[in-house]
């Protein structure tokens, strides 16, 4: 009984890591492999090649493109995280009038469909003059990373116990002190695991990426990659999209590595008090 | 260097009145102790006078200056608080500097404060570590410190030895004392519900209850002569025995009260009984009396090594120098209405 029982959690453990991780492993297969090959189910490396590699960026957009990403990615956390710390002191630490619709609506914002608020949303980037611009995006993107880092942050921030917060307040310090210098430090976890989330968001949107941007030079990469188009309309270029896919996903699996402690950190903090 | 002045102080939260009309003045230097049932408003008075709470009205003096609307930092005032409140991300270093900081204080005069604090605490080998790293005790010591450095006019407690264990608190309430003695020209006032606290470190105390203040005086004028039934059963471990009816009626009272020290017990005696359990602490036993006078045991004191046993039959007898008699508002009854009577 105890073997089958072992037997079959091991199974369940196999397919749910094979289910999460084979699109990718899949994907790095493709990109090692060229030509004919690539057309050749195999579940086990057979060659290895750099050439779909060397071939993304051969056109010479396709730096660009990522910076274009790094860029809009960056900003969206920085302004997001900016906004969201003290957006959520206000409505966290200060009594007000309003503080539960507030919170409710700034959630509310975060329910409708993309494509729902897309053709709004593209008559303001047009009324703006940010069509084809990068802003254009860091603009819309907060729509939808707002909410969350409000939110998480919000949460966080009202489990700091209030001592804390009075102590500093009895020394002398203002508002912006008792951000920058007292919370801010104990918020770090908990800004780290939203931004990453909020980071990954802008980095992978792909509507907004699209409708909003109109030249190659201005797009960001996962637009790019959709639109990697091979030598004639009948060929999809397999290699060069898994290869700039893996490229892309590379910084996201590196952010993760990098911050993992503080991630897990962040998503347990208030079980254990400080 | 400091007097702090309330007058007819109130405080309301919505339509819940959580202080109402107090005054009180304490002198510079003085060590005044608020006490009271836990939601009396001790720590919301305490926090009024730090400026952590809005006075609704009345209004607020230290050293002779209007405080009422000033803001905490600019009061003089510093605070010790319950959970410590230490800046978990400091050392004990940043977190006494940090107030000194926020004044805009000089790099090496803010050294040399932090030092001389760290030094009167002696906690200077502590200065590089984070709070985490920090028995209780010490984070209290911290926490001491970092208002010490303010160098404050007013100094304010509040319960800050509820969260240590029994032998530490001792040792704290000492600390303390000292603490007192040495910064003899600041006012201090501590927050506390534990009246052997109360007792022992104040030179007045101020009883509150629901709000208002029951009695203020020294430790043992509140224990000799309580200023009402309250106070009489709030001041006192074990507290007060309590009886009502025809003995207390006869007396021209409402309540008739002795304290178990002035209950002498023996064979014979004016209240026949029966004891119902003793609680032998060492140097004095506590024994519980059925008698007939009242449906809750008497408790009288008797001498650490004395044997009574359940079920032995007794009797108890009033010291009458000692009664203390109320009305039925709870106001002592006085010696004039009680010949009357």
């Amino acid at each position: 009984m105890a073997i089958i029982k072992r037997i079959g959690f091991w199974a369940l453990v196999t397919v749910i890591v094979a289910q999460a991780v084979f699109p990718f492993y899949y994907a790095v297969l493709t990109s090692f492999e060229s030509g004919q090959a690539i057309f050749d189910i195999n579940y086990l490396p057979k060659v290895i090649e750099f050439v779909n590699y060397r071939k993304a960026f051969d056109d010479g957009v396709f730096g660009r493109q990522i910076l274009n990403s790094v860029f809009v990615a960056a900003v969206v956390v920085a302004l997001s995280l900016f906004l969201a710390v003290t957006a959520s002191f206000a409505l966290a630490r200060i009594p007000f009038r309003g503080r539960g619709i507030i919170l409710l609506l700034i959630l509310s914002v975060s329910m409708f469909p993309q494509i729902a608020v897309l053709s709004g949303l593209f008559a303001m980037v047009r009324a703006m003059g940010l069509f084809n611009s990068l802003w254009s995006l860091v603009f819309s993107y907060m729509i939808f990373t707002l909410p969350f880092t409000v939110w998480v942050l919000t949460t966080f921030m009202r489990k700091l116990p209030t001592e804390i917060e009075e102590a500093a307040i009895m020394d002398g310090a203002r508002p912006m002190t008792i951000i920058r210098r007292v919370f801010l430090p104990l918020l770090w976890p908990a800004m780290v695991t939203t931004g990453l989330l909020a980071f990954i968001h802008a980095w992978n949107e792909f509507l907004f990426a699209l409708t909003f941007l109109s030249t190659d030079t201005q797009r960001t990469v996962p637009v790019a990659i959709a639109l990697i188009s091979g030598a004639s309309e009948f060929e999809i270029p397999w290699g060069s999209i898994m290869a700039a896919s893996v490229i892309v996903t590379l910084p996201l699996v590196a952010l993760v590595l990098v911050f993992q402690r503080k991630i897990i950190s962040g998503l347990t903090a208030g079980a254990v008090k400080g | 260097m400091a007097t702090v002045d309330l007058r007819n102080v109130c405080k309301r939260f919505g339509t819940h009145q959580v202080i109402s009309d107090v005054s009180l003045s304490l002198e510079q230097g003085e060590f005044v102790v608020f006490v009271g049932p836990s939601g009396c408003g001790k720590s919301t008075l305490l926090r009024m006078i730090a400026g952590l709470e809005d006075i609704t009205s009345g209004a607020l003096s230290i050293g002779g200056e209007d405080m009422t609307d000033r803001l905490p930092a600019d009061r003089g005032v510093a605070m010790v608080f319950q959970s410590y409140a230490l800046y978990p991300h400091m050392t004990v270093y940043e977190n006494m500097a940090f107030g000194l900081e926020q004044a805009r204080l000089k790099k090496d005069a803010i050294r040399t404060r932090v030092m001389e604090a760290a030094k009167m605490l002696q906690i200077e080998d502590l200065i590089d570590r984070k709070p985490k790293a920090l028995s209780g005790g010490q984070r209290q010591r911290v926490a001491i410190g970092r208002a010490i450095t303010r160098d404050p006019r007013v100094f304010l407690f509040d319960e800050p030895l509820s969260n240590l264990d029994a032998a530490l608190r001792g040792e704290t309430r000492v600390e303390i004392t000292r603490l007192h003695a040495r910064l003899a020209d600041t006012t201090m006032i501590y927050v506390t519900h534990d009246q052997v606290e109360a007792m022992t470190l104040a030179d007045r105390i101020v009883v509150l209850n629901k709000g208002h203040v029951e009695q203020v005086g020294a430790p043992l004028e509140l224990y000799e002569n309580p200023a009402s039934k309250f106070v009489a059963g709030f001041i006192g471990s074990p507290r007060m025995n309590f009886l009502t009816g025809p003995i207390a009626a006869t007396l021209g009272a409402e309540t008739f009260g002795i304290r178990p020290e002035d209950l002498a017990i023996g064979d014979t005696g004016d209240w026949p009984g029966r004891v119902l359990l003793t609680e032998a602490l060492g140097a004095d036993t506590f024994v519980h009396v059925e008698t007939d006078l009242s449906p809750e045991p008497l408790i009288a004191r008797a001498p650490g090594r004395s044997s009574f046993r359940a079920g032995q039959p007794v009797a108890l007898t009033p010291d009458p120098a000692r009664i203390h008699l109320f009305d039925t508002d709870g106001q002592p009854v006085t010696a004039r209405e009680r010949a009357e009577a």
